[in-house]
C-alpha cells in the first residue's frame, strides 16, 4: 500500500511541474466557466430559483474529470510504455493493479484540485449556491472520477506510443464532452442523440452531480451509480487482462 | 543454495518469423561476472528479458536464483537488479526522487546518496532526467539497479551509445562492484568491453551459445596465433622469416615483413634468431587476436558493428 501511495504522490508532483496537462485539466474548465458566466451570468432563470452557474457548475466539474480521467490517464500511460519507463517499473517489480491504482489515486487528486479552482471562482465571481449534501455531493464526485477513469484504464492499458493513445482518448473525449452534458446542455440535443449519450458514463455522472447539487438525495440516482460502478469493474477487469507493459 | 546463478538449457523464442532463441544454453556461477556478446539481433536482450521473467521462452527450462524466472517472476526481480537497454524515466523526475522511489518499490532502505556517490552522479542529485546526458542516464539506472543491495545484476548493453570516456568510467564502476557474493550477468556487443570485464563469455549468434569460456581460453582455443610486424628494411629477404621455427606465414609491407606466428611465446625467439642472422632491425608492432577473432573462427563470418 505505501508503495502505491508512494508512487501516487510522485505522479502528482510530476503532473504539476508539465504545464500543458496542467492547463487542459485544471484551467481549460476554469475559462470555459468565466466565459459562459459572462455570458448567461447567474441571476436565476424564470420559473427557477437558481442560475447558469449553479447548474452548470457540475458540468465543468465534468470536463474535469473527463480531462483527467480518459486523455490524461491513456497519454500518460501510452507515452510511459512507448518510451520503456513501464518497464522500468515492471522490474521494480510492481503489480498492474498497483500502477493502476497509483495512476488512479494521482487521478483522483489532479481532479480535486480543478474542482477546487471552479468552486473558488464560482462563489468568489457569480456567487453561486450550492443546496445539496456536501457528503453525497463528494461522494458522487470520487464515483464520477473512479467511473471515468475506469473507463480510461481499457485504452491506457492498450494503446503502445503517446499518438496512438492521443487518437484513442480522443475518440472517447470529444463524443462525451459534447454529448454527456459538459460542454453543451443535453436538453439542446436531438432526441437520437440524447438516446446515444445515454451509453456514456460521464452523462450518469453530471446528471447525478447536477441533480445532487441542486438538492436532489443521492438515493434517487442508484442507476447513475450503477452505471459508473459497473464502467468501474469493467475497466479493472479489462485493464487487468489485457495491461501490457512493452 | 545451489552453485549456479543461472542455469538456462535450449531456450527457444519466435517472434513471428524470426526465431530470436534457438536452443540458448548456458550456467553462471555465483560471484562472477558473465558476458553475453554478440552482434545485435543475435539474441541477447531476449536472453535478458527471458532471464528477468520479463518474456516467457517457448520452450526450455531456466533457474536463476533457485527460481523459474517464467513462474516467479516478481519475487524474482526483487532479488535482481536490472538495467534494460530501452528504458527511460519520466522527463520531470529528479534523479534523487527516483531513487528514493524505486527503493520504496522495492521496500529497500532508501541510500540516495550513497549510490549517486557510487556511480559518480551526487552533483546532479537534484536534475531532472530529461537534463541528463546519455552516460548520466547509464549511471542512475545503474544506480537504480543497485537500491535493493540485488545478489544478481543483469546490464543489458550498458555501453551502448557512449562514448569512450564514459565506456571506461562504467567500466569501472562493473569492476568495483565485483564481489564474491554478487553475480553479474552483462550483454555487449562490444568485444573488448567483454575481453576487459568478464570473467567468463559467452559468444552468441543467431540466438544460440556458440562458445563459453574465459576471454584468454577462447582466444587461445579459436585463434592460438598473434600477428608480428617488424621493420627489416627493403631488401629483406622473406625466405629468411619463413625459416625460423614458429614463422607460419610471412609477406612484405613496405620495409615492414608481417608474420603470423604460432603463438606469443615465439616472439622473443624470432626475433633474436633474425637480429643473430644480422638483419637490421627497426620498429616492432604485435597484435594479439581479441574476441571478435574468435568470432570469426567460431560462426565464419567477421564480425559486424552494427
Amino acid at each position: 500500500m505505501s508503495k502505491t501511495l508512494k508512487l501516487c504522490a510522485m505522479e502528482l508532483k510530476l503532473y504539476l511541474r508539465e504545464p500543458s496537462a496542467f492547463f487542459f485539466t485544471l484551467i481549460f474548465p476554469l475559462l470555459l466557466m468565466l466565459l459562459f458566466g459572462s455570458i448567461w451570468g447567474n441571476d436565476p432563470f424564470p420559473e427557477a430559483d437558481y442560475g447558469y452557474i449553479d447548474a452548470f457548475t457540475s458540468a465543468f466539474i465534468g470536463i474535469v474529470i473527463l480531462t483527467a480521467g480518459i486523455s490524461n490517464l491513456t497519454i500518460g500511460i501510452a507515452t510511459y510504455r512507448e518510451k520503456g519507463i513501464l518497464k522500468r517499473f515492471r522490474a521494480a517489480p510492481i503489480s498492474p493493479v498497483s500502477f493502476l491504482l497509483a495512476q488512479m489515486g494521482a487521478i483522483l487528486a489532479v481532479s480535486a484540485m480543478g474542482v477546487i479552482l471552479l468552486l473558488i471562482a464560482g462563489k468568489v465571481i457569480f456567487h453561486m449556491q450550492f443546496r445539496g449534501n456536501p457528503l453525497e455531493a463528494f461522494t458522487a464526485f470520487i464515483l464520477s472520477c473512479c467511473g471515468i477513469a475506469g473507463l480510461g484504464f481499457i485504452p491506457a492499458s492498450l494503446a503502445r506510443t503517446a499518438r496512438s493513445g492521443t487518437v484513442i482518448a480522443n475518440s472517447l473525449y470529444f463524443p462525451m464532452l459534447f454529448l454527456s452534458g459538459a460542454a453543451l446542455p443535453r436538453q439542446m440535443l436531438p432526441d437520437i442523440l440524447k438516446k446515444v449519450s445515454e451509453a456514456f458514463p460521464l452523462t450518469h455522472s453530471i446528471r447525478m452531480m447536477q441533480g445532487i447539487w441542486l438538492g436532489d438525495p443521492i438515493t434517487e440516482y442508484w442507476v447513475e451509480m450503477v452505471v459508473l460502478g459497473a464502467t468501474l469493474a469493467l475497466g479493472g477487469f479489462f485493464a487487468g487482462k489485457l495491461f501490457r507493459w512493452d | 543454495m545451489c552453485l549456479h546463478a543461472v542455469q538456462a538449457s535450449d531456450l527457444k523464442k519466435t517472434y513471428g518469423a524470426v526465431q530470436a532463441l534457438s536452443g540458448m544454453s548456458f550456467q553462471v556461477q555465483r560471484g562472477e561476472v558473465f558476458g553475453i556478446v554478440g552482434p545485435n539481433g543475435a539474441g541477447k536482450t531476449t536472453t535478458i528479458d527471458c532471464l528477468a521473467g520479463m518474456r516467457k521462452p517457448d520452450s526450455g527450462t531456466m533457474s536463476v536464483l533457485g527460481l523459474d524466472p517464467s513462474r516467479n517472476g516478481r519475487e524474482l526481480r526483487k532479488r535482481i537488479g536490472l538495467q534494460q537497454q530501452e528504458s527511460e524515466l519520466p522527463e520531470g523526475m529528479r534523479v534523487t526522487e527516483a531513487l528514493e522511489l524505486f527503493a520504496c518499490l522495492f521496500g529497500a532502505e532508501p541510500r540516495a546518496n550513497e549510490l549517486l556517490d557510487m556511480v559518480g552522479l551526487s552533483e546532479k542529485a537534484q536534475s531532472p532526467f530529461s537534463a541528463l546526458s546519455g552516460g548520466q542516464k547509464k549511471r542512475l539506472f545503474v544506480a537504480l539497479a543497485l537500491v535493493n543491495s540485488p545478489e544478481l545484476i543483469i546490464l543489458d548493453e550498458l555501453t551502448s551509445g557512449l562514448d569512450p570516456v564514459g565506456r571506461r568510467q562504467l567500466w569501472n564502476l562493473v569492476n568495483e562492484f565485483r564481489s564474491p557474493e554478487r553475480t553479474v550477468i552483462l550483454s555487449t556487443h562490444y568485444m573488448d568491453e567483454a575481453e576487459q570485464l568478464c570473467d567468463r563469455v559467452a559468444v552468441m549468434d543467431r540466438g544460440r551459445v556458440v562458445a563459453v569460456d574465459t576471454p584468454r581460453e577462447l582466444i587461445e582455443r579459436y585463434c592460438p596465433g598473434m600477428l608480428l610486424t617488424l621493420e627489416c628494411g627493403s631488401d629483406f629477404q622473406i625466405g629468411k622469416a619463413l625459416a625460423v621455427k614458429g614463422v607460419q606465414k610471412a609477406v612484405m609491407k613496405d620495409e615492414y615483413c608481417v608474420m603470423d606466428l604460432t603463438g606469443p611465446e615465439v616472439v622473443v625467439p624470432v626475433i633474436r634468431e633474425l637480429s643473430g642472422a644480422g638483419v637490421n632491425l627497426g620498429n616492432l608492432h604485435t597484435k594479439t587476436p581479441t574476441l571478435e577473432d574468435v568470432f570469426l573462427v567460431a560462426t565464419g563470418k567477421e564480425y559486424s558493428h552494427e
